[in-house]
C-alpha cells in the first residue's frame, strides 16, 4: 500500500539527529516535526526569521507577530532566536542548516529538482526553496511517486523549470525511499506490500535495484 | 524636526517627496510586519509606474494589494506572489511586471544595497530560469551567478518601538524584511507602535540604528492573520 501523507513523515523523521537544525517546506514536510523520535531534540529552522519554532499556539497565544513560512500562527519554543530574513538566509545559505525537507514535482537521476513552477498553470513563485537547495548538503524530498494518472516523477530528466541543479540525493515517495548518486536512482526501501516491479514501472529515470529491497515499517 | 528628531507629523508627511515612477522597497513578510499605514498613503496619493520590493504582494484588499486597485504598481520584485485574485489576473494581462526573486537573494539585495555592496555572487539560481543571462563564476569549484543590489527612492517599514531618533526594536517575526528595507532607501520611513524618547531603548538591543531612518512615525495597525491555526489547550 502506497503511503499515507502521515507515514512519509513518519519515515523521513527516522532521519533526524539530536541535535540537528532542521528546515521543513511547507506541505508533507511541516508534518516531520509531529515525529520527532523519542529522546532526540531537533531545532526547527523557518525562513522568515525563526530559529526554535514551536507547537501551533491556543487560541488564548494567538500573535499575529509570531508566524512561519507558511504564513500560519506558530510558537516559539523556550530557547528560539528570532532574526532578521538576511539573517535567516546567511544560515540557510552558509550550509548552517543540518536537514532541509521539501516538496518536488519532479526529480530527475542527476539529483535536479522542479518544484516551484508550472508554465501556464503555476507561477506564483519560489519563495525560499532555491536557496534552501543550495545552502544545504543534506536534503530529503517528499513527493509522490507518480501522478494520479501513473506519470512518473522520478524522471531521466526533469522537464519543469529547475528549483536547483544536481541538488538532491535523498527521496522519500509513497512507495519507496530512494538514493541519486552516479547519474541513477538507487533504491534503498519500499513500502508495506509495495512491490519492486512497481516502482520500476513507476520509475522513469535510470534506477539500480538491489538484489533484496526491505520494507519499510511502521507502528499502527 | 531637529537634530536627530525624526518624527513627522502626519502620514503626508511621512512621505513627502513620493513620485510616480519611484523604487520603494517595503519591509514585510506575508502580512506580518508590513507598514500598513504607509502603503494607505501612497494609495491616497495615487502615484502611479512604481517598482516595488517585497517579498509577497499582500492580499486583495490588504497591504501592497492596496496598490494594485488603481493599477499603481507596474514592477514588483518578489520571490511568491498571487494571494490575490487581481494580482494574478494582472499578471495574465500583462499589466504587471513580475520578476520572480528567490527569498533569500532578494533579502541579500536589500542588506548589500544598504551596505554599499553593489553585487554578490550566490549560488542560488544556478542552473535554473533565475541564473539566465546572468554573469557566472566557479569558486571552490562550485558556480556562483552574479546578482545585483538595490537602494530604493524610499523604504518602507514597520517597526514594533522606536526612540525619536529612529533606533528600531521589532517584534517577534514582524522583524523579517524590515531592518534590511530600512538600510536599503535613500528615504526611510519607519512607522511604529510607539516612539519612546531617548535613553528608554537600550543601545545592545537596538535592531536597526537611527543612522538609516529619516522619519518615523507612530501608527495603529489592524495586524491580520493569513492564517489562523491553533491546537486544543
Amino acid at each position: 500500500m502506497a503511503l499515507t501523507r502521515e507515514q512519509m513523515a513518519q519515515r523521513v523523521a527516522r532521519e533526524l539527529e539530536d541535535g540537528f537544525y532542521v528546515n521543513l517546506g511547507i506541505g508533507i514536510p511541516t508534518l516531520v516535526a509531529n515525529y520527532v523520535p523519542e529522546g532526540i531534540d531537533v531545532m526547527l529552522q523557518s525562513e522568515n526569521g525563526l530559529l526554535g519554532m514551536g507547537r501551533f499556539p491556543t487560541e488564548a497565544e494567538v500573535d499575529p507577530d509570531m508566524i512561519n513560512a507558511g504564513k500560519q500562527t506558530v510558537t516559539a519554543r523556550d530557547g528560539a532566536a528570532i532574526f532578521s530574513s538576511a539573517e535567516s538566509f546567511a544560515m540557510i545559505r552558509g550550509g548552517h542548516v543540518d536537514l532541509t525537507v521539501l516538496g518536488a514535482f519532479e526529480v530527475d537521476q542527476n539529483g535536479n529538482i522542479a518544484s516551484w513552477m508550472i508554465p501556464g498553470k503555476l507561477i506564483k513563485g519560489m519563495g525560499g526553496a532555491m536557496d534552501l537547495v543550495a545552502g544545504a548538503e543534506n536534503i530529503i524530498c517528499t513527493m509522490t511517486h507518480a501522478s494520479k494518472h501513473g506519470e512518473s516523477k522520478l524522471l531521466e530528466q526533469c522537464n519543469l523549470p529547475l528549483t536547483g541543479a544536481g541538488c538532491i540525493n535523498r527521496v522519500l515517495t509513497d512507495l519507496a525511499y530512494l538514493e541519486i548518486k552516479d547519474g541513477a536512482f538507487h533504491l534503498v526501501e519500499r513500502a508495506p506490500g509495495v512491490s519492486v516491479e512497481e516502482i520500476v514501472e513507476k520509475t522513469a529515470g535510470k534506477l539500480v535495484v538491489p538484489d533484496h529491497v526491505p520494507e519499510m515499517t511502521f507502528e499502527a | 524636526m531637529a537634530g536627530f528628531d525624526k518624527r513627522v507629523g502626519s502620514y503626508e508627511e511621512a512621505m513627502d517627496g513620493l513620485e510616480s515612477g519611484m523604487t520603494v522597497i517595503a519591509g514585510g513578510f506575508g502580512l506580518c510586519g508590513i507598514p500598513e499605514n504607509l502603503i494607505g498613503e501612497i494609495k491616497r496619493r495615487g502615484v502611479k509606474d512604481l517598482t516595488i520590493y517585497s517579498n509577497n504582494c499582500g492580499v486583495d484588499g490588504f497591504g501592497l494589494g492596496l496598490l494594485l486597485e488603481d493599477r499603481q504598481i507596474s514592477r514588483i520584485y518578489a520571490s511568491y506572489v498571487g494571494e490575490n485574485a487581481l494580482f494574478e489576473q494582472q499578471m495574465l494581462n500583462d499589466e504587471i511586471e513580475v520578476v520572480l526573486t528567490p527569498q533569500g537573494t532578494l533579502a541579500e539585495k536589500m542588506r548589500a544595497g544598504g551596505a554599499g555592496i553593489p553585487a554578490f555572487y550566490t549560488a542560488t539560481g544556478y542552473g535554473t530560469p533565475i541564473g539566465d543571462g546572468k554573469e557566472v563564476r566557479e569558486f571552490n569549484g562550485r558556480h556562483y551567478i552574479l546578482e545585483e543590489s538595490v537602494v530604493g527612492d524610499f523604504a518602507i517599514v514597520k517597526g514594533w518601538k522606536a526612540d525619536r531618533y529612529g533606533n528600531i526594536v521589532y517584534r517577534d517575526t514582524a522583524q523579517n524584511f524590515n531592518p534590511l528595507a530600512a538600510t536599503a532607501g535613500k528615504i526611510t520611513v519607519v512607522e511604529v507602535e510607539e516612539i519612546v524618547e531617548p535613553g528608554e531603548l537600550k543601545p545592545d538591543q537596538i535592531h536597526t540604528p537611527g543612522i538609516y531612518v529619516d522619519r518615523v512615525i507612530k501608527g495603529s495597525f489592524e495586524k491580520r492573520i493569513e492564517k489562523r491555526t491553533v491546537r486544543e489547550g
